[in-house]
Order: C-alpha cells, then sequence, then structure tokens
C-alpha cells in the first residue's frame, strides 16, 4: 500500500485524526483513538499545511516561503509527507 | 522526525497528559471482570458534582492534559455528561466516552457530537452472553448492534473493548467477525488484567496457555485478512509473560485519574496500596499540588523507592519493576518486583495461580458477580476464602 507521494497529490488529515497546537508541551500533536504522536517542529509545519485543498508542491513552496534560510527543504518536506502517508496519519483525496 | 508515543515518553517534569474520569462507580452490568474496586459500594453515594468535575477539567487541562477518557462504572448513568463532554470540547481535550453502549441514545448521541466527544469506545461487556446472543441473534446483541449503528451514523470511529477470558477466548474468531460486521476501526481484546472483581474470580477467569496461544494465532490471521481495514490489538495477559508490564507507564509519569468520589489516583487500583492517603480534589489545594507535590503521586515515581533485584536489574527503564498493586496484592510486598517476573522471589505465586486455574474444582467454584449486594458482603468479611488469599481486598 505504500506508493509513493506525486507532487500533484492533495492530502487531508486521515479521518478520525485532530491535529493541534499544545501550549503546555510547546508543540504539534496528532491525536487519534488509540494514541497520540508528538510532531517536532518541523514535521508540525509541514502537517499543519495538510489541509485537503493544497496540492504536494503547494506545501513545498509554502515550506520553502516560510523557511527561505533551510537548505534541501524539498527533501525534508517530501520525506515528512511520505511518512506520514505510510504511517496513514494524512490520506489522499480523490 | 516525529515520535510516536503514546504520550509516553517525557522529559523533564512528567505532565498528565491523560485523565481519567472514573465518573461513578454505578453500573447496570455485574461484569465479573470488573476491575472497579470490591468496596466501590462506599463510593456510590457521594460523587463529585458536575461544578467540581468541571473544575477538575479545567486544572488539569492546564497542566497539560491532553486525551480525556469519560468512564465508570457506566458513566451514562449520569445526566451530566453532555455538560462535561461540551466542556471537555471547549477545553481541546481529544475525548473519549467508555461506555457499555447501555442508556445510550440518539438524543444524547446527538448532544455529544456537538460538544465536541472525539470516539466512543464501546465494551462489549458480559461477553458470554453476548456471544451466545450474537450466535442466537437475540437482544444484548441487537442492542450492541443499534449503539454500533449509531456510533456510525454519526461519524464517530468505532473502537470496541472486549476483555477476553475463559469464557471468551474460544469465540474469538467469532468475536472478531462480529466486530468487522458492524464495522469495527479498532478492537481492543484485552486479556483479563487481575484487579478488583477480576482477582477474586481469578481462578475461574484465566485462560490456559494453550487457549491464549490458539487466540492469538486467530486474530494474527485475522489481522492479515482484513489488513487496515480494522485494527486489532491484543493485550497479552501478563501471567503468561516473563517480565512485567510497564504499568502506567511509570506511577505518576502520564496517567491521572480522578474517581467518582474524587480521589485522584495514578493508578486503577492505587488505593489498594498500604500506607498511602490519596488526595481528594474536595480538599486538596489543586490537582498541580496532587500531581507534584503530593507524597502519594511521588512514592512509586522514577526509582528510587527500588529494591533488588530491581535496583541493580539492567532492564528497570524497561518495566520500571512492574505493577505496585500486583506486587502488593499477590505478595503483600509494595515495594517488590512484581511477581510476573521470573526475577521475582515471589514469582512461584504467579505459577501457582496458573496451575490452581488448571485444578477443576477451584475453577468450578461460583464467580462472584460484582454487585452492590457481593460488593456489601465482602466488605462485611463474608465470602472471605475467596478473598483471603489476596493482600488488601476485604
Ligand atoms: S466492567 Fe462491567 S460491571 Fe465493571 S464497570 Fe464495566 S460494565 Fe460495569
Ligand atoms: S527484576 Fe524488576 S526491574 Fe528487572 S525485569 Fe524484573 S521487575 Fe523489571
Amino acid at each position: 500500500m505504500s506508493d509513493k507521494i506525486r507532487s500533484e497529490d492533495v492530502f487531508g488529515l486521515a479521518r478520525h485524526y485532530r491535529f493541534q497546537y499544545e501550549e503546555a508541551q510547546g508543540c504539534y500533536v496528532l491525536l487519534f483513538p488509540e494514541g497520540m504522536i508528538k510532531l517536532n517542529g518541523s514535521a508540525g509545519e509541514v502537517i499543519k499545511r495538510v489541509d485537503g485543498k493544497k496540492t504536494v508542491a503547494d506545501i513545498v513552496a509554502e515550506c520553502k516561503a516560510a523557511f527561505p534560510d533551510v537548505p534541501d527543504l524539498e527533501g525534508d518536506v517530501l520525506a515528512m509527507l511520505q511518512l506520514a502517508y505510510d504511517k496513514a496519519w494524512i490520506a489522499r483525496k480523490e | 522526525m516525529a515520535q510516536q508515543n503514546n504520550g509516553t515518553e517525557l522529559h523533564g517534569t512528567p505532565k498528565p497528559l491523560w485523565l481519567l474520569a472514573e465518573i461513578t462507580y454505578r453500573c447496570p452490568l455485574h461484569c465479573a471482570f470488573c476491575y472497579n474496586p470490591t468496596d466501590y459500594v462506599t463510593h456510590t453515594q457521594n460523587e463529585l458534582s458536575t461544578e467540581q468535575w468541571i473544575k477538575v477539567l479545567r486544572e488539569a487541562r492546564k497542566m497539560g492534559a491532553l486525551q480525556l477518557g469519560i468512564s465508570g462504572g457506566e458513566p451514562l448513568l449520569r445526566d451530566d455528561i453532555e455538560a462535561i463532554v461540551a466542556e471537555a470540547g471547549s477545553l481541546g481535550y481529544y475525548s473519549n466516552l467508555i461506555t457499555s453502549g447501555v442508556g445510550l441514545t440518539e438524543k444524547r448521541i446527538a448532544e455529544f457530537k456537538r460538544g465536541g466527544l472525539d470516539h466512543i469506545q464501546l465494551s462489549m461487556h458480559d461477553i458470554t452472553k453476548e456471544i451466545n446472543n450474537f450466535i442466537t441473534d437475540t437482544n444484548t446483541f441487537e442492542l450492541k448492534k443499534k449503539v454500533a449503528a449509531m456510533i456510525k451514523a454519526y461519524d464517530y470511529p468505532m473502537v470496541l473493548n472486549v476483555v477476553i477470558h475463559r469464557y471468551n477466548i474460544e469465540h474469538i474468531g467469532e468475536i472478531l467477525e462480529m466486530a468487522e460486521a458492524i464495522g469495527a476501526d479498532y478492537v481492543e481484546l484485552a486479556n483479563t488484567q487481575y484487579y478488583g472483581w477480576s482477582l477474586i474470580n481469578r481462578a475461574q477467569l484465566m485462560p490456559s496457555k494453550e487457549q491464549l496461544e490458539k487466540a492469538e494465532a486467530i486474530t494474527n490471521q485475522f489481522r492479515k485478512r482484513v489488513g487496515n481495514k480494522m485494527k486489532v490489538f491484543f493485550v497479552v495477559p501478563d501471567y503468561y509473560a516473563t517480565r512485567p508490564k510497564k504499568c502506567m507507564n511509570g506511577w505518576g509519569q502520564v496517567f491521572m485519574i480522578v474517581t467518582a468520589n474524587g480521589d485522584v489516583l495514578p493508578c486503577h487500583s492505587a488505593r489498594s496500596l498500604p500506607g498511602l492517603t490519596f488526595p481528594n480534589v474536595r480538599e486538596a489545594e489543586s490537582l498541580e499540588w496532587i500531581w507534584n507535590e503530593s507524597p502519594a503521586f511521588n512514592k512509586y515515581r522514577g526509582d528510587g523507592w527500588m529494591k533488588e533485584p530491581c535496583r541493580s536489574c539492567p532492564e528497570k527503564e524497561k518495566d520500571l519493576g512492574g505493577c505496585r498493586c500486583q506486587a502488593y496484592l499477590l505478595a503483600g510486598d509494595a515495594e517488590g518486583a512484581d511477581p510476573v517476573c521470573t526475577k521475582s522471589p515471589y514469582r512461584h505465586l504467579i505459577d501457582e495461580a496458573i496451575e490452581e486455574a488448571k485444578n477443576p474444582k477451584i475453577a468450578a467454584q461460583p464467580i462472584i458477580f460484582r454487585t452492590d449486594k457481593n460488593s456489601k458482603k465482602l466488605l462485611e468479611g463474608e465470602l472471605r476464602e475467596r478473598a483471603q488469599a489476596f493482600h488488601a481486598l476485604p
């Protein structure tokens, strides 16, 4: 099932997942019925942009614009999205 | 990049990420495997009020609590769950109602949805009847089916929890098929843990090793067949393991339980431990004090309390010595290694229990169901022969 994500793909959060910023933890979290995942800063920045409308290319572009000083950002963003997809945190919109 | 940790791994001061509200000990069911305290009947008259619960939710949220479980007893016996759910929703909790389904109506579920409840965990209680009912297609299954359909209709993820014991373990294949038929997204096959009522009924409930292995094999086959459609968790019974579980992920590390009468506990059965007074939200200055400062919450935090063989054990980070309540209830030694551990000097108690469960005479003793009447009887010292072997049970 772990196919590769493509730049024109649009992803949304998986059904029943919730994403929010946690003041007390100082990080973004993903919540789902059997647990939770704490996201580090860059992972949070990527998942934050997964909204069921933006394409993968849009997300990459946005991240690049937001963090112009980070080298090789594209690879990191794609890897994060692939991981999120493989783990079924995010789902492809048809 | 991301760490999956179920809220477990934390650096610095521990935070009560999981708040469990054991909102009432009243329950229309009488499960033999219930882990509620056997003296629960003393806590059914003095439940916290709606306002007190709301205060608890607010304080805990400020301290970092994120996951909220609303359980019991049967939480739906209280008519203020709607208000509590709505408060939890507005505070940003990820909230879960843990219910037998008895008392869930269309009107209530609609209200829960509006209030922001995130999921409902439906327990398949009284499972022998349940499974019989399922196979014979009679009333209780109809109720569960109706509740399950409601859960679906309101677009809730369906989480089924099935407590596994000798009487239903051989039906595990059918249980899984039933779960599939009603569209479950997650199924937790939780082997009975022996506390409270289930401890008294241990010899009657414990499956054999052969039954367990078969059940695991069937579960694995089922997993292969359904793939990602349904997540199946099989919680192994620790008696058949050689190392204990990391109980509650460590004392006072991530879990905080507030009971019906307002006691605050680091684990369900902590009140069975000797020499500890658990703070109550009615009296303590704040939840923060309870979590951070109270002697009870610091008693078994970390590993400073350990003695041998745990103290110098290379595996101590993995299980933190196991469960304090189990060590006390079985061996009378609250600081001892969990008797499940094969390094524990008390391991023979577990092996004896396994043997005892094989003894047809003992296993044929009647089950003591969780009822108000039996709770009173135990308090008054009746049924002594069944409770005697265990420390801290009446
Ligand atoms: S285990 Fe059974 S008896 Fe105990 S609280 Fe749950 S439904 Fe009630
Ligand atoms: S000796 Fe104690 S710390 Fe070591 S594995 Fe056994 S229970 Fe865990």
